[in-house]
């Protein structure tokens, strides 16, 4: 072959099933070592921040660095509760899935200290964007874990009247605005609603959501674009959990550049955050939203992290990745990061650890038995009727005359 | 009463609603400091300011989940998509976004954005600028397709289009915005202002054109005449040529669909003939065709016509082979009468 062929280049993983798991090298930056600019600062004089990684707690739990947060020891009780909540919510629905009890299930093992983090540090009138992956922000928030069960079983009871996919779900109430299984839709609406309360005047921001491999669609572009054009105050992440169902980070571009510079271009401050850190992801997100409450625009944040389980209850992770790769993940585990802080602080220790998990398990086995009381998928459904219900906000004669028919049998 | 060509029409209800409603807003390529390549926000920028009616970056998509998200947030914002020919890059907004997020969110969301897009050809614009997608949309449940014929009707029914509580496509039949045309492209065209027809003649405050009724333009007893935006005035030639007691009806919107209005006449004429710009097949005509079979079968004297343009791409050249003009139609109802 002459040395001037050309040659088509398809990025691989470091491993697949069988490998010793591998992530190269990542670059980590130290706990403490990334500069925090003032909230004020420009944009132009911060575009090192996308190539770092802002991290807060050190090997020991210790909190270090400028960008260590003021956080109330309730709240950091409040944050750990609400993440081993939400992980055994997700252990038991699961399980239910398993069981023939649901349609569908997806886990957000190992990210739940990003959910947690940002509910908690944003406002009630605040709203979330999210993608199918932020159990936590719910959970963080105590929404009733029994009308969970309901949506999950798509009972009777189900707060969306089982038209969505269980996990597609919506909370108004919460600030847990309406998911869609199309990747990055709702990332321009977070813009848009963010606009909207700068219209009005309100104080209200917006944060949103998509995956290390959704900033490939076009949605991402122009939900960055339309920020960057009008200084909507939003908080625009990409979860960058390494895995889009079997496809790793690369496919997305990350060989070639972190998902964070990606703002660089719409002239976006853009950090780069330890998604397994409580800490870290907390004072990033306070940082963006102190910058969007003071009109100063959107802030684009890569949370970096890793997807422990498989995409969801449709495929096995062990098909296209070593088996044990979550263990060698470099940044550990949220919850016991957390833990660990807690513990340092004085403020926690093993006992009442596993007193909690086992304490929560109770719950959330007492709300799923509440559920299957009214029914797991196919044996308790809302009326069907329901069906045709808010199509329209009125329906027309197609919908009364086909509910006729549906009805009348 | 004012004399008003469609895009004075629109401009007006556009006009009414922002001085009306502070949540209103307009925004879209080129309709803010310009007003618009057609000119329909002229003006609105100067009088109600920067916020009210802007530009935004050449993103079809982002326009669309702008507006979206606006909704929800409680907003009826007012988005302009410059060529109907360009809204395929908003698709998955308008379908999986903005026609579902009520049903899916179980009421907590809605989006009730309107969508104005010129669109349909007879203009010499070729493929990008003339082609009529409503059927697109039709299709999809949860959105509403509305398509006025003139200027009181384009005015009223953008009104109602914003007042509405679901997301509307409001297709605008470019080649009627500066007067009415019947199909004759070799004939001297009038202005809305001298045409004389009394649709030209324009309320200047509020009032709406409700969505889901639609028009008999020209009572009749042999034959009903299927009609909507730029097709009607060419359906009013066609009847004259075939010199037949046809009964026209304007549907002003495809969704909601006046279905009961369609019934009665097609129950009266015991013919029907459907005509539409865009393409034929899988097109609205196809519906409305069906619906007419399955509800009034026994009424029918003869096979159900369509008259549309072809399965090609729009084409430039071949613009008025392709059009289906009002000697098309008139040869339709002449076979309907014959065939019966």
């Amino acid at each position: 072959m002459a040395a001037n062929r050309l040659d088509l280049y398809v990025p691989e993983p470091l491993g697949r099933p069988g490998d010793t798991p591998s992530f190269g090298d990542l670059h980590l930056s130290a706990p403490g070592e990334i500069r925090r600019p003032d909230t004020r600062e420009k944009e132009a004089n911060m575009r090192d921040l996308p190539y770092g990684l802002i991290r807060v707690l050190d090997d020991e739990g210790h909190a270090v660095g400028p960008w260590a947060p003021h956080i109330p020891i309730e709240v950091l009780h409040k944050g750990l509760r609400a993440m081993l909540l939400s992980r055994a919510v997700d252990e038991r629905f699961f399980r239910a899935h398993r069981q023939g009890k649901t349609s569908f299930y997806m886990k957000s093992t190992g990210e739940e200290a990003i959910g947690v983090a940002q509910s908690l540090m944003l406002g009630k009138g605040d709203m979330c964007f999210p993608t199918y992956r932020m159990l936590a922000w719910l959970m963080a928030r105590d929404y009733p874990l029994a009308a969970y069960a309901n949506h999950i079983f798509s009972n009777e009871k189900d707060p969306l009247q089982g038209r969505q996919l269980p996990i597609l779900f919506s909370a108004k109430d919460y600030g847990f605005y309406s998911l869609s299984g199309n990747l990055g839709s709702r990332y321009g609406h977070a813009v848009g609603w963010a606009m909207a309360s700068a219209y009005k005047n309100d104080d209200k921001i917006a944060i949103a959501y998509v995956g290390d491999g959704t900033t490939a669609e076009g949605n991402f572009h122009e939900a960055l674009t339309f920020a960057s054009v009008y200084h909507a105050p939003c908080i625009l992440c990409v979860t960058n959990n390494q895995w889009a169902i079997s496809s790793f980070s690369g496919i997305a571009g990350a060989n070639e550049t972190t998902f964070a510079a990606k703002g660089i271009a719409y002239g976006l401050p853009s950090l780069r955050v330890d998604g397994n850190d409580f800490l870290a992801v907390w004072a990033a997100t306070e940082w963006a939203a102190q910058r969007a409450r003071a009109n100063m625009g959107a802030t684009l944040i890569e949370l970096f992290t890793y997807r422990v389980e498989g995409h969801s209850t449709s495929d096995d992770p062990t098909k296209y990745r070593p088996a044990d790769e979550a263990s060698a993940w470099p940044l550990g585990d949220p919850v016991e990061r957390l833990k660990q802080h807690l513990i340092a602080l004085g403020e926690w220790d093993e006992g009442r650890h596993t007193a909690l998990i086992e304490s929560l398990a109770e719950e959330v086995k007492a709300a799923i038995k509440q559920g299957e009381a009214i029914g797991t998928l196919g044996k308790s459904k809302p009326p069907v009727s329901e069906m045709f219900e808010d199509v329209f906000a009125e329906p027309d004669w197609r919908i009364i005359e086909q509910r006729k028919q549906v009805m009348e049998g | 009463m004012a004399l008003m060509n469609m895009i004075q029409a629109l401009n007006s209800a556009l006009d009414v609603k922002l001085d009306q409603d502070p949540d209103t807003l307009i925004f879209g390529e080129d309709v803010g400091y310009f007003g618009g390549v057609f000119r329909v926000t002229e003006g609105l920028q100067k009088k109600y300011g920067l916020k009210r009616c802007f530009d935004t970056p050449i993103s079809e998509g982002g326009i669309i989940a702008t507006a979206v998200g606006m909704g929800a947030y409680g907003l009826r914002p007012v988005v302009e998509i410059q060529f109907a020919d360009y809204i395929l890059p908003a698709f998955d907004q308008l379908i999986s976004e903005a026609a579902r997020l009520r049903y899916r969110s179980g009421g907590e969301f809605t989006a009730p954005i309107t969508v104005r897009s010129p669109y349909g050809g007879g203009i010499f614009g070729g493929q990008t600028h003339s082609q009529s997608p409503e059927a697109l949309f039709a299709h999809v449940t949860g959105l509403k397709t509305v398509i006025p014929s003139n200027p009181y009707d384009a005015k009223g029914l953008l009104l109602a289009s914003i007042e509405c509580d679901d997301p509307v496509i409001f297709l605008e039949p470019k080649r009627l915005y500066n007067g009415p045309f019947d199909g004759h492209p070799d004939q001297k065209l009038s202005t809305w202002a001298n045409s004389g027809d009394p649709k030209a003649e324009v309320p200047e405050g509020h009032y709406t054109v409700p969505l889901g009724k639609a028009e008999v333009v020209r009572p009749g007893s042999d034959v009903t005449v299927l009609a909507y935006g730029t097709m009607v005035y060419v359906a009013k030639a066609g009847i004259e040529e075939a010199g037949v007691d046809a009964e026209l009806i304007d549907l002003r919107s495809i969704v909601p669909l006046d279905i009961d209005t369609i019934e009665q006449s097609v129950a009266k004429t015991g013919r029907c003939v459907i005509l539409h710009e865009a393409s034929r097949y899988a097109g609205i005509g196809g519906e409305l065709s069906a619906l007419v079979q399955e509800r009034c079968f026994w009424a029918l004297k003869s096979p159900i016509e369509r008259v549309t343009g072809w399965d090609t791409p729009y084409p430039h050249a071949f613009e008025w082979d392709y059009f289906p003009g009002p000697k098309r139609l008139a040869q339709a109802l002449k076979r309907t009468m014959e065939n019966s």
